[in-house]
């Protein structure tokens, strides 16, 4: 399961059947520190989460489609809980990926050598 | 499921039993604000997406799912045509 963080809601109209009346949210994935992880994923919702909301990620078909009381759908991924609360009990530091290092500064353009003539 | 836009079709004559009759549609990812991004791939489809339309796909064994009598040999298939996509901003010009 991961962290993410509600960032919109879908419409769609044609679509396969088994996602018929379900809400499609279209959720950012969380690191702990709160820095986005990938790209947005879309999930299906069976908790009513809302735009704006830090919700629990299950990604895994299984877990997804029966979260929301399917047999069989083509769906990977589902919002089963929307998160009141993360404590973190040894800080951030002790589990936050370091930070990037800063990119370099541009070097300076090197001098041009004079061609060196071939011999002949 | 993921939000992409279909770029372009693949034609395959010799291919898998499995996959006779399906479409192959090339499907690019795209970021939340609708940028392309990423690697673009190859998907089945099951709703009728054209070329330029917003889709989401899914990925993984799920994408043979919505075949499950032919045995389709996908591991990504387009499973929706997205009309509306609200980010819960004021609207400033039209998304798609």
């Amino acid at each position: 399961m991961l962290i993410a963080r509600v960032i919109g809601d879908i419409t769609a109209t044609q679509k396969h059947p088994s996602h018929e009346g379900k809400k499609l949210l279209l959720v950012q994935p969380l690191d702990l520190d709160g820095s986005h992880r990938g790209m947005p994923v879309i999930a299906v919702d069976s908790v009513s989460a809302g735009i704006g909301d830090r919700v629990l990620l299950v990604q895994d078909g299984f877990a997804a489609f029966t979260t929301v009381g399917l047999k069989i759908a083509p769906i990977d991924s589902a919002v089963i809980g929307v998160i009141d609360h993360i404590q973190l009990d040894l800080g951030l530091d002790a589990v936050a990926p370091e930070p990037a290092p800063a990119p370099a500064e541009p070097r300076p353009a090197a001098k041009k050598q004079p061609k060196k003539n071939r011999a002949q | 499921m993921q939000l992409g836009r279909v770029v372009g079709c693949v034609w395959s004559s010799v291919k898998n039993l499995g996959l006779t009759g399906q479409r192959l549609l090339i499907v690019q990812p795209v970021k939340a604000d609708l940028s392309l991004t990423g690697r673009a791939i190859i998907c089945t489809d099951c709703t009728g997406a054209g070329s330029g339309e917003l889709i989401y796909w899914v990925r993984g064994k799920e994408a043979s799912f919505p075949f499950t009598d032919a045995e389709v040999p996908s591991d990504a298939t387009i499973v929706g045509i997205v009309d509306e996509l609200n980010l819960g901003k004021p609207r400033t010009e039209e998304h798609l």
